[in-house]
């Protein structure tokens, strides 16, 4: 073939094959949403769901879902923070930053399943937590924390080297430059970072199975003493997620309605994604502004 | 002579400072007394039943047979390495042509668009839960091979299909980023010498990029391997080795998803559950040192 046609030919297919990935994405989305938005109504936001008969809700699980991101978050954003300042701004080159290093690169690339049996076998039985919220954020941390390091790293790292200069030029204590001065800059891409990583902690299920369990009791809205076993917000309650009811209702649900539940709830779970993508884009943005002159400079 | 003003503040810088450190080590240190533990935990789980003289490693790792409530019961997990291995690898095959064109799309034939446009469709099928391709896989890419291919439509190739769009994102970005970090002097000469837009990136581009563009395929090849609830939807979960693609066979994943709730704690059975928790984790380690080469090979 001359080199003329053969460059038209891969033209063609690499432009093919690109085009292609954007067609499934769009059939993907289509299709859940499609499939999905029918069957969205406020009553199966809101109801809990059914064993047997059709017409169940998700409620229970929305609600769990959302709560153990809060908890999560609230553990691992002040964890992953200090650890990524410290490999940002203090670890020098040297044998136990690259052991540190490892241990993030390992961490993150375990198996969600890994991280859902060891939090059974440390969280769930040896501590004795059993299949409960605080079991679920826990075991969730074990699987965030190293994408908070990498964000937070990341975002420090970005920070223009004339800042800490200047903090220093002014006899400011290197803990002071990192707290006042570098952090309110790299904040806005920490804050992208963590929305984004909500993102994969709500759609986690493998983790959550042997952690936060595969049930949820009865819930009454109207308690909110935490320490009362049916009040949504005690934390030592077993928590089923929106994620684990898509998958057990695909794999053993009885209700005659399985794939419609199925489907509205898979659609209710990328339409949050969808709003942490966006809500993650704005509030950067946003906050940068805040904290930043670049106001005065636009 | 330093005045008493200036010694105040020294100590309260020092004190900051130190708080500081105590707080990032407690940090640090707790990312490695988990990772410590997790080893661990997992491995002396996973090492009970050859400890116990129960299972041999060579029974549980070439047998074939996995019939642990028979009589004389037989804990060969063969076939489900294998079938771990095998969608792996089809996923792999069959998602890393697409998502180079994807990358060379967006960085060598139209920069400017192509990326606006692949950008957040990478983004966004990355954020995708896995749950959601697993329904997604039911209803559609079941249904869709059980009407046009032999077999039941649940199996090998379901798994294969659904991990390779799972893994997709994962090679796209990778492969994306090595693109766009090669000098741009590499092309121009290439250029200058006459050479075609696909002579440069067949002849110069690929072949430089190569290693970074491999650690890309080992990454989403890890994700394919421990991802659990995809595949356990569609795969069929039958404990045997299949002898086409399309029929039912069971990677570790599936196995520890369906059987951990079901056995009793501290059982063999359960214990040969925990042996393959034990294979899952080395496998990461492997896959860990791998991407490790290549970027080391990638640097020279």
């Amino acid at each position: 073939m001359k080199p003329r046609t053969a460059d038209k030919v891969a033209t063609a297919v690499i432009v093919t094959l690109a085009l292609l990935i954007v067609a499934i994405l769009v059939s993907l989305l289509g299709y859940i949403l499609i499939r999905g938005m029918s069957h969205i109504s406020w009553d199966f936001l809101t109801s809990a769901p059914q064993k047997i008969r059709a017409g169940g809700g998700v409620g229970p699980q929305l609600f769990n879902s959302l709560f153990l991101l809060v908890l999560t978050l609230i553990i691992t954003v002040p964890l992953g923070l200090g650890a990524g300042i410290f490999m940002a701004e203090y670890a020098r080159p040297g044998k136990l930053t690259n052991f540190i290093r490892l241990v993030v690169e390992v961490l993150s690339s375990f198996p969600s399943i890994i991280v859902g049996l060891f939090g059974l076998l440390l969280i769930v039985n040896t501590f004795n937590l059993g299949f409960s919220l605080i079991s679920g954020a826990l075991a969730l941390t074990f699987f965030n924390l190293p994408l908070m390091v990498r964000i937070t790293e990341q975002a420090f790292r970005t920070v223009p080297k004339q800042q800490k200069e200047a903090g220093f030029a002014l006899g400011l204590s290197k803990w002071k430059i990192v707290t006042s001065v570098l952090l309110p800059v790299a904040l806005p891409t920490i804050i992208t970072g963590t929305i984004l990583s909500a993102g994969r902690v709500f759609g986690e299920a493998a983790a959550l199975m042997f952690t936060a369990g595969m049930s949820s009791p009865r819930l009454d809205f109207s308690n909110w003493n935490p320490l009362s076993p049916s009040s949504p917000l005690n934390p030592f309650r077993p928590a089923e997620t929106l994620a684990v009811h898509i998958w057990k209702v695909n794999s053993e649900g009885l209700a005659p309605d399985a794939l419609q539940i199925a489907a509205g709830a898979s659609a209710v779970l990328v339409l949050t994604v969808l709003i942490f993508n966006l809500a993650a884009r704005f509030f950067g943005r946003f906050i940068y502004r805040k904290l930043t002159a670049s106001k005065r400079m636009s | 002579m330093r005045g008493q003003p200036t010694n105040k503040r020294l100590e309260k810088h020092h004190i900051e400072n130190l708080i500081g450190r105590i707080y990032m080590s407690f940090c640090v240190l707790l990312l490695i007394v988990i990772i410590v533990s997790m080893v661990y935990f997992v491995a002396s789980k996973g090492v009970a039943n050859f400890v116990s003289g129960e299972v041999k490693v060579s029974e549980f790792l070439f047998g074939t047979k996995w019939s642990p409530e028979a009589d004389t019961p037989s804990y060969g997990a063969f076939p489900f390495i294998s079938g771990s291995f095998l969608v792996t690898l089809l996923a792999a095959l069959i998602a890393s042509p697409l998502s180079i064109c994807a990358a060379l799309f967006m960085t060598e034939i139209v920069p400017g668009w192509g990326k606006k446009l692949l950008q957040p469709v990478i983004e966004l099928l990355s954020g995708i839960p896995s749950v959601v391709y697993g329904f997604v896989g039911l209803s559609v890419i079941v249904p869709f091979l059980r009407d046009t291919l032999p077999g039941q439509g649940i199996g090998v190739a379901a798994g294969a299909l659904v991990l390779s769009v799972m893994i997709l994102p994962t090679i796209t970005s990778v492969a994306a980023d090595a693109l766009a970090s090669l000098p741009q002097n590499l092309k121009e000469s290439s250029f200058a010498l006459g050479a075609t837009r696909w002579q440069t990136i067949s002849r110069v581009i690929l072949p430089t990029t190569f290693p970074a563009i491999m650690t890309g395929v080992v990454l989403g090849m890890a994700r394919a391997f421990g991802e659990a609830l995809a595949v356990q939807m569609v795969i069929g979960n039958a404990p045997f080795v299949p002898h086409s693609l399309f029929e039912s066979a069971s990677t570790l994943t599936s196995v520890i998803t369906l059987g951990m709730g079901n056995t009793t704690m501290g059982s063999p059975q359960n214990n040969a559950l925990w042996s393959m928790a034990l294979v899952l984790m080395l496998m990461t380690f492997v896959f860990v040192l791998l991407v490790r080469m290549l970027e080391r090979r990638n640097r020279i």
